[in-house]
């Protein structure tokens, strides 16, 4: 069968305390499918940082989270003020984020490349003024 | 094969079945069937949470009667220092520790005493290179089940020295067999005096290999009552207590973190808020400057403990009180024997790894069964009224598909039908 189990979350932009609940929601969800816990740690966090950035840089989104046997497939799409260069993006340490949002402990630049790092495959698509679409790949 | 032997009972002529247990259990562990609540032993982690909340008192911890300890030739009391926070207007511990005497215990040594031993360990630990840091407390035997039964990932964190009673168990132990050649191992009684049934299930079931060495658990209320009629404020107490502030501060939630002397650490109580910080852990979105984790599943730490009599927060204010003027502590690792532990106070391997919720060994068979969940539980009105049986809507679906349940269970649907039926016959009989 290569039908996907799919669960939809609408990330919510206006509320920061909120975010990161859709990732902590499809850790219930594996566990349910006894899913290897390292698995599981990648799959969340890849998660964690996508739903951060589409609160902090585009006023929320949406996460389709797609379960195949062999995959994970995570899906953000947002219609936020897409990416100015990906490559930079990328990198390390490098960050838009506003200061009240460092005041908390995030922009520290970690959340694309830790989305890459802890995923087997991961495509961005962005629009500038438009929006972003990321796919990540976690292989089972 | 669960042979995990639980340490929370439901008396089941006083259950009517009101659901009020089962919405408040963190684990999602308790099902109404046949009009009384029913527990899973693979879910429950003995939090003692439906003890707490059951309007009935039909849920009931089990422990040993005192009768059954005072049979034993050598009996020796662990008093956890939750013990001293339960009496009005105490001055001394030292009357506590005279009371236990009094009502037949041969030997005392203070849980308190042990803490500051795990205490003074912790702080030469968190300075060992290549720990895995924030380091979390291996005291509270809820957070230890919970860790090895949901956070795998978090198993490096924990800081593998024994809680502080079964530390104090082995010193007792051997004191009375040194100061008692005499007595055979089977005629001493380690009896530990517990807040809470999770260290009930802890010392019955033994934690991964580790067995304990504590023979019997009797509770603190029963202590208490006890107690109450043998202490003498009148006279002065025998000066016996080898407690410091850090030994009575383990009590409440904080304490044990007060005692690792830096800054860089987090303190939780009651349940809820435990599994939001291991959740947190897990997610690896915790500071890392962090050092020291300590979680009480008991609202302010053991002090809320259901085998307890007094109010947890009148309680920990109590102990603020007798702390006052002792001192910081009185049980030390001493330099000249080189700082040593012995190596008995350590535990090697945590209970290995069940993933309880998981839907089925087959991973095909489990996507299935998932994406049914997901049809059932949008069909079902989301109310989460409990009415079934099953503390949320989403839970009934999980057990409709699971086989535990029928899907024709839920109450709301039924009452939404037959009212359509009378409606459709309205429409049909103007």
């Amino acid at each position: 069968m290569d039908e996907a189990v799919k669960f939809h979350f609408v990330v919510d932009g206006n509320d920061f305390t909120s975010a990161g609940q859709a990732s902590v929601q499809i850790k219930k969800n594996l566990r349910q499918l006894g899913i290897a816990p390292e698995i599981i740690r990648k799959v969340s966090i890849a998660m964690y940082e996508g739903e951060i950035n589409m609160v902090i840089h585009a006023g929320g989104g949406e996460a389709d989270v797609l379960i195949y046997e062999n995959r994970i497939e995570i899906i953000l799409t947002d219609n936020g003020p897409g990416i100015a260069n990906i490559d930079l993006a990328m990198q390390e340490g490098f960050s838009t984020a506003p200061d009240n949002i460092r005041s908390l402990g995030f922009g520290a630049g970690m959340g694309l490349p830790n989305m890459k790092r802890y995923t087997d495959a991961m495509q961005i698509d962005s629009t500038f003024g438009k929006g972003t679409r990321i796919s990540m790949t976690v292989n089972l | 094969m669960n042979t995990y032997e639980h340490s929370v009972s439901l008396d089941i002529s006083r259950c009517t079945g009101c659901t009020t247990c089962m919405k408040h259990c963190p684990t999602e562990a308790i099902r109404i069937l046949d009009g009384h609540a029913k527990i899973d032993p693979d879910r429950c982690i003995d939090c003692g949470v439906c003890i707490r909340n059951c309007p009935n008192q039909a849920k009931k911890a089990n422990y040993s009667k005192l009768d059954s300890v005072m049979r034993y030739k050598w009996k020796i009391a662990l008093p956890a220092p939750t013990l001293y926070g339960q009496f009005e207007k105490l001055e001394d511990i030292d009357y506590v520790l005279q009371g236990l005497y009094d009502i037949g215990f041969d030997s005392v040594v203070e849980v308190a005493q042990a803490a500051e031993l795990v205490s003074a360990y912790t702080r030469l630990y968190l300075k060992t290179e290549g720990i895995t840091k924030p380091v979390i407390s291996s005291a509270c035997p809820v957070v230890l089940r919970l860790i090895s039964l949901r956070y795998p990932t978090l198993k490096d964190h924990i800081m593998q020295i024994l809680p502080p009673m079964e530390i104090a168990a082995k010193m007792a132990r051997q004191k009375a067999m040194q100061e008692h050649p005499e007595l055979g191992d089977e005629d001493i009684c380690v009896c530990f005096i517990s807040p809470c049934p999770a260290k009930v299930s802890y010392i019955r079931n033994g934690f991964g290999d580790y067995k304990s060495e504590i023979n019997e658990v009797v509770s603190i209320s029963d202590v208490y009552f006890s107690l109450l009629n043998v202490m003498k404020r009148g006279k002065t107490p025998v000066p016996l207590s080898k407690s410091g502030m850090i030994g009575i501060s383990w009590a409440t939630s904080g304490g044990e973190c007060s005692a690792i002397f830096n800054d860089k650490y987090l303190a939780a109580d009651g349940i809820e808020n435990v599994m939001r910080v291991l959740e947190q852990l897990d997610n690896g979105n915790i500071s890392s400057s962090l050092e020291f984790v300590e979680l009480n599943a008991c609202p302010g730490g053991c002090v809320g403990g259901v085998m307890a009599v007094e109010n947890p927060f009148v309680a920990k204010a109590r102990l603020q009180t007798l702390r006052r003027y002792l001192p910081v502590s009185q049980t030390f690792l001493r330099e000249e024997d080189g700082e040593y532990i012995p190596e008995g106070y350590f535990f090697d391997k945590m209970p290995t790894y069940r993933p309880i919720q998981r839907l089925s060994e087959n991973f095909g068979e489990s996507l299935r069964m998932m994406s049914e969940i997901q049809k059932i539980r949008a069909e079902l009105p989301g109310i989460d009224c409990g009415a079934c049986g099953a503390p949320n809507c989403r839970a009934f679906a999980e057990d409709v598909v699971r086989g535990k349940t029928q899907r024709g269970d839920c109450i709301v649907e039924k009452v939404r039908k037959t009212e359509q039926k009378n409606q459709n016959k309205e429409q049909k009989e103007p």
